[in-house]
């Protein structure tokens, strides 16, 4: 079944602090056609976030589909706070990248 | 569709803020957009000036992460503005951290701009955020327990102690008693983002639901608004019944999408917004397109706390800090790296033995930015960059550790290595002073009797 990157679908994919012990991921949809595509095809459920940054599900400490926004978003906790020696992200704006390449089926 | 709310006030009786930057000092004000602000009846100019997002060493080391050149011009920008109009002027978390220093430092400032400008008198309200951390422990030893926020331990004594400097997070309380006091100007210590907008619309009989969300709508500035472009200006009105905000670049709207975007930006959950005194409600918010580049925002709920809690920040000093960086482009050196880490890892142990300090390497080109998290890791690039921390209680010490764990890469002794010259390439041949090395060791909250308790009020005279 032919796909598309979630990057061709998606208007916004960031990553960007919650506070200082975790880090959360917007995804936001330009139509409510991919919105519901997406959300639909279970590429961003919790499960496939696991698989993807290698982590444990009782790291996401939250996952909504956001529907005036259009978009989904999920929060992940932190190994050690921002900033603390280590720590190569302290705002928390570059966990993203490897949503970008994320294969969306084409649901027909 | 209704003309735009940048013309003309959209219902008897409103309260108009124009916010011209989400991190007062952090980044300049875009001139352009602001005057147009300053042209569209604004009952009030307000930007927040604070972040956790800083990291720890602002707040532990007691400075700004803001240069004071750009602070001085955005407060003199929004000063000007605020007496030419003759409407307050509301500043939060003064100092990218809301330390007492911070609030002394924007008070000064506010001073000195008016004597530069020979501003007639005007009235400065300031509050002060900070706890000792001999408070702490006297509740901790009272029994009280301080709560940790995601997913942290309650505090303890230990903690406390590794802890340098603590802020509380104010809620609307101060600013509404300051602006009781007819202040002119606001300069707030650490305080939720949302409350400075929402305080002077509770304080004039808002619904506090819309008010709080005016003040979570409004606290970024332009990143309600499309396309992006940060610290532009932006419009609120809130009127009895919504919540409307309007983009003051030609270029930039407030769309459906922008405004619910950034409802839920930097927030673990999109629908609830906590601060001192309750939450936030925003599952039933409803967004419409009000006129082109307008937003209407009905539906938001305020839930008041059962017990008045303050969130705590507190930051940490680990020790003195030097940075060296390596490059290589040795295709097996590359495949190898984690052994010559390890090897200059060792040559440290050897000097300093296993405990007392700290080393970390950041592998640049590999994983440097996303750790174990980073599903690139086994594919690195042909060249990468290796930063190297050093962390000890002295400077001097630090400067050692990084300056072994740096040049001890370049004789790493790998066994198929062909090149026995030099197993890394020098940009510098040194080891550079950082800022120390802090961490967030308080984000926990605590019980108060009074939402005043932690944040003493007072008023100044400024100008001629």
């Amino acid at each position: 079944m032919a796909g598309r990157k979630l990057s061709e679908i998606a208007k916004t994919i960031r990553s960007k602090n919650a506070g200082v012990d975790k880090i959360t991921f917007d995804v936001i949809f330009p139509d409510r056609t991919s919105y519901e595509l997406v959300r639909e095809s279970g590429v961003l459920s919790r499960d496939a976030m696991c698989r993807i940054f290698g982590i444990d599900a009782a790291r996401i400490t939250d996952h909504v589909a956001f529907e005036p926004a259009l978009a989904i978003k999920f929060t992940i906790a932190r190994m050690v706070p921002s900033g603390s020696p280590g720590d190569a992200d302290i705002f928390g704006a570059q966990q993203y990248g490897p949503l970008l390449d994320i294969e969306v089926p084409d649901g027909r | 569709m209704p003309p735009s709310i940048q013309h003309g006030r959209s219902a008897n009786h409103t309260l108009r803020i124009v916010c011209p930057n989400g991190h007062l000092g952090f980044a300049p004000i875009k001139a352009g957009s602001f005057r147009i602000g300053c042209n569209s009846e604004p009952d009030l100019i307000c930007a927040d000036s604070g972040s956790c997002d800083v990291g720890p060493v602002p707040l532990g080391s007691d400075t700004s992460s803001s240069p004071l050149q750009w602070q001085t011009d955005d407060l003199e920008t929004m000063l000007l503005a605020s007496r030419r109009l003759g409407v307050p002027m509301i500043v939060g978390s003064a100092g990218d951290t809301g330390t007492n220093s911070r609030v002394d430092l924007f008070v000064g400032i506010i001073k000195e701009l008016a004597r530069k400008h020979q501003l007639s008198k005007f009235r400065v309200g300031y509050f002060y955020s900070e706890v000792e951390t001999g408070l702490l422990r006297r509740r901790l030893a009272g029994g009280e327990v301080v709560a940790g926020l995601d997913g942290r331990p309650a505090l303890d004594a230990a903690t406390v102690d590794a802890t340098q400097r603590v802020v509380a997070v104010a809620g609307v309380h101060p600013y509404i008693k300051l602006l009781d006091q007819h202040a002119d100007v606001i300069v707030g210590g650490r305080s939720s983002d949302c409350a400075l907008f929402a305080a002077p619309a509770i304080r004039q009989g808002f619904p506090e639901a819309l008010a709080y969300f005016y003040g979570k709508i409004l606290e970024c500035a332009s990143f309600c608004a499309e396309p992006y472009g940060a610290k532009e200006s932006v419009l609120g009105e809130i009127t009895m019944d919504d919540v409307k905000i309007t983009a003051m670049l030609p270029e930039q709207r407030c769309t459906i999408a922008s405004v619910a975007g950034h409802a839920m930006y930097e927030r673990a959950n999109p629908f609830y917004e906590h601060f001192l005194g309750g939450h936030l409600d925003m599952s039933q918010c409803r967004y419409d397109q009000y006129d082109e580049r307008t937003v209407r925002v009905t539906g938001p709920t305020y839930v008041p706390a059962s017990e008045l809690r303050v969130k705590l920040e507190g930051s940490g000093k680990i020790g003195e800090r030097y940075v060296g960086i390596v490059g290589v482009r040795d295709p097996y050196t590359i495949a190898n790296i984690d052994l010559v880490t390890q090897w200059a890892r060792r040559q440290v142990t050897e000097r300093f033995g296993e405990r007392g300090y700290q080393v970390h390497f950041s592998v640049y080109g590999r994983d440097a930015i996303m750790g174990s998290s980073e599903p690139m890791r086994s594919a690195p690039a042909h060249e990468l960059a290796v930063v190297v921390q050093g962390i000890a209680p002295t400077a001097a010490m630090a400067e050692e550790v990084a300056m072994i764990a740096t040049r001890q890469m370049f004789y790493a002794r790998l066994p198929q290595v062909r090149g026995t010259a030099g197993g890394v390439a020098f940009l510098l041949d040194e080891v550079m002073p950082a800022s120390p090395a802090y961490r967030w060791t308080l984000n926990h909250t605590m019980r108060v009797d009074h939402p005043l308790e932690l944040f003493p009020t007072f008023v100044t005279e400024a100008g001629v």
